[in-house]
């Protein structure tokens, strides 16, 4: 709670040397190595969404020729322009991940224009053309294809019919989660129903195990959650004895009973791809959007607990998923207070842009978006 | 489907059961403060000493295998701390508000630079006492899956109590809380006083922090506290300087916190913002109902305060 006051080695030797290395940066060459910016919000070894990056950054070291500086619980403040300041300054680095929400508009979009010959590529803004500088772009995954994989082992194994979800807020990205996660259970048994918990923020320990206690206390046999480190979540549900699915990466060490199976980021494609297009010369893709398909999100191996029958479900309606026959959002297709959110006949792929303002939770969710 | 449900009887339940699983650091912070209060002093630096309990008593379980090892070093990392305090708190013109704060940055920053290398690894948990096998229903064997901490610590605010009313002892730290000159006058060491309620307040809250990384939540991030420290250290005014009532304070609160989780995971989904404000909203409508223009601020030790 007081990262507001902690400077980092970054920021001091940023104001002490940045004028006397731009020189030497500017000096830097073709035979010197591609150097790599990534930026964290929190611990990178969190068991959660900074882990997901630094899993992936760490891949990028291994390959020849590229330099990787990370820099990891920088505040979503000017903190970041800083980090990123110094990063090109005195690494050189040429391209830059800020994997945090929170370092697009205004922290990124000021640098970018700042630095117009450094490439700046943010996870999860929604980049604009025309709006947003040239040298700036985003990428994300459609995590919600693997919460509903997810959805169809929770579902397969529960004897309760009662899920879990822990949530940090109601947003659109977390809501599409917690509705793909509840119709992958229903699309095993309709009757399903799953109990949703907004704990109110990213990362409170405490709330997340006591919205894990309650839920086992009402039933719940199968939780799972979106906060920035599932790892409290899944550990508390270890304990209780009840099953858990995964979120970010992969938790199967924390359970070794309970884990099911988990939505996992996979982002090591997208920057290796971003990497090697910058050393062919060519600007990465300003948009990046991907699921299953593309790469960018995966499914954990399953758990000892997922039976036969559950593991053929799932992987037919991957397969499914992949060939395109299957989408997850489609009609007719109720929220949990009655009203029809998509009309019947519809069906909405995963890149339609309305599910990007996801406001509801679908019918058998027990929870509210207020 | 349903005979695993309470439904709505499920609340209350859940409400004992996070009074019992959430209030343990809170009523050794309580209580650790209180001590350090009526001797005179007011050491707001415990929340760091929370986190620097937390960290090290992980550190130390993951190492060497035993949790309980992890407890006692704890302890002693929080008496270091009160130690340093109360030492710097003793020189010449040191305001003690002021050294707190330092002490809170000081304690939650080097436990965030040192427990870096311990968020990944499991460590031990210590065990719980299973209080609910008299009952068939698994929600109230849940509940009543009581540590042993939560146990000792009931036990310290009664015996605190007891001494501080009872005891030579006591009386001395509480002389030296009321008034310098009348310690002084029965030939008490002041400072001596303070340094050691100071060392052992410290060792308190550094317990209170081994309960949150080995028990509940039961692992070591840099989230882990988020402020229980520092309201464990309002909690001592809520209760008017008394152990017990720290005690049933910190009850109160860990109930209150379980509010939110609990209405919600009954179908009570509406306004959980507001459930979850719920412990410090009652804290104020307790302080507002209990003030008075009369007689503010019962029970404050004398010689406490910010301006000397």
């Amino acid at each position: 709670m007081f990262n507001e006051f902690t400077i980092g080695r970054r920021a001091l030797l940023g104001g002490a040397a940045g004028t006397a290395a731009f020189g030497l940066a500017a000096t830097a060459n073709a035979q010197k190595p591609m150097v790599v910016g990534f930026i964290y919000v929190g611990p990178r070894d969190d068991y959660g969404y900074n882990q997901a990056h630094a899993e992936a950054a760490a891949i990028l070291k291994k390959m020849p020729g590229v330099k990787i500086v990370e820099e990891e619980k920088v505040p979503e403040t000017v903190a970041v322009e800083k980090s990123m300041e110094s990063m090109i300054n005195l690494d050189g680095a040429t391209l830059i991940f800020p994997t945090s929400f929170g370092y697009f508009d205004p922290h990124m979009l000021k640098m970018a224009a700042k630095f117009p010959k450094v490439q700046f590529r943010h996870c999860g803004g929604l980049w604009t053309e025309g709006k947003h500088p040239v040298n700036t772009g985003s990428y994300f995954g459609y995590i919600d294809e693997a919460q509903y994989l997810s959805g169809i082992v929770a579902g397969s194994t529960t004897k309760s019919g009662k899920l879990g979800f822990v949530a940090a807020k109601p947003i659109p990205q977390v809501l599409r989660n917690i509705n793909a996660f509840t119709l992958g259970a229903q699309s095993v048994n309709p009757k399903i129903t799953t109990q949703a918990i907004f704990t109110g923020d990213w990362a409170l320990p405490v709330k997340e195990a006591e919205a894990t206690n309650s839920m086992v206390a009402q039933g719940v046999d199968v939780v799972t959650c979106h906060v920035d480190s599932p790892k409290v979540v899944i550990e508390t549900a270890e304990r209780a004895g009840i099953f858990t699915c995964g979120y970010h990466c992969n938790q199967a060490k924390l359970a070794p009973k309970g884990y099911l199976t988990g939505a996992e980021w996979n982002w090591e494609r997208i920057y290796v791809d971003m990497v090697e297009a910058m050393k062919k010369g060519q600007a990465p893709g300003n948009f990046v959007r991907g699921g299953l398909k593309e790469g960018y999100v995966r499914s954990s191996a399953y758990g000892p607990a997922v039976s036969a029958a559950a593991r053929e479900k799932t992987d037919a309606a991957k397969a499914a998923i992949l060939s395109g026959s299957l989408s997850i959002y489609k009609g007719a297709l109720k929220d949990n207070k009655g009203n029809t959110v998509i009309p019947a006949g519809a069906s909405y792929v995963i890149t339609e842009p309305k599910l990007e303002g996801m406001n509801y939770l679908v019918e058998g969710v027990i929870g509210a978006t207020s | 489907m349903d005979d695993t449900s309470l439904g709505i009887w499920g609340v209350p339940l859940a409400m004992l059961a996070g009074a019992i699983r959430v209030s343990t650091p809170f009523i050794f912070v309580s209580i650790g403060e209180c001590l350090t209060e009526r001797s005179g002093r007011i050491n707001l630096g415990l929340e760091g000493t929370l986190v620097m309990g937390a960290m090290s008593a992980y550190g130390v379980a993951l190492m060497s295998g035993s949790p309980w090892l992890g407890v006692l070093v704890a302890a002693m990392v929080g008496l270091l701390l009160g130690a340093l305090h109360a030492g710097i708190c003793q020189l010449p013109r040191v305001n003690d508000i002021a050294t707190g704060i330092g002490l809170m940055l000081f304690g939650t920053g080097l436990a965030f630079f040192l427990g870096k290398p311990f968020i990944q690894p499991k460590a031990p948990n210590l065990g719980a006492i299973d209080l609910g096998w008299w009952s068939s229903i698994p929600q109230v064997r849940q509940a009543l899956q009581v540590n042993y901490l939560f146990v000792i610590g009931i036990i310290l605010a009664f015996a605190l109590a007891w001494a501080l009313k009872n005891t030579r002892w006591g009386l001395i730290v509480r002389l030296a809380g009321e008034s310098v000159d009348a310690a002084l006058a029965i030939g008490a060491s002041v400072n001596r006083v303070r340094l050691i309620a100071t060392s052992i307040g410290g060792a308190f809250a550094g317990i209170g922090g081994a309960f949150l990384s080995l028990y509940y939540p039961g692992s070591w991030n840099e989230g882990l506290s988020s402020g229980q420290g520092l309201m464990a250290v309002a909690l001592v005014i809520f209760a008017r300087w008394d152990p017990v009532r720290c005690l049933w304070a910190s009850l109160l609160f860990g109930a209150a916190g379980a509010i939110s989780p609990a209405l919600q995971s009954v179908g009570i989904t509406q306004g959980y913002y507001l459930f979850s404000a719920a412990p410090y909203v009652l804290t104020l409508a307790l302080m507002i109902a209990t003030c008075s223009p009369e007689r503010s601020l019962r029970g404050a030790p004398g010689e406490l305060g910010a301006v000397k």
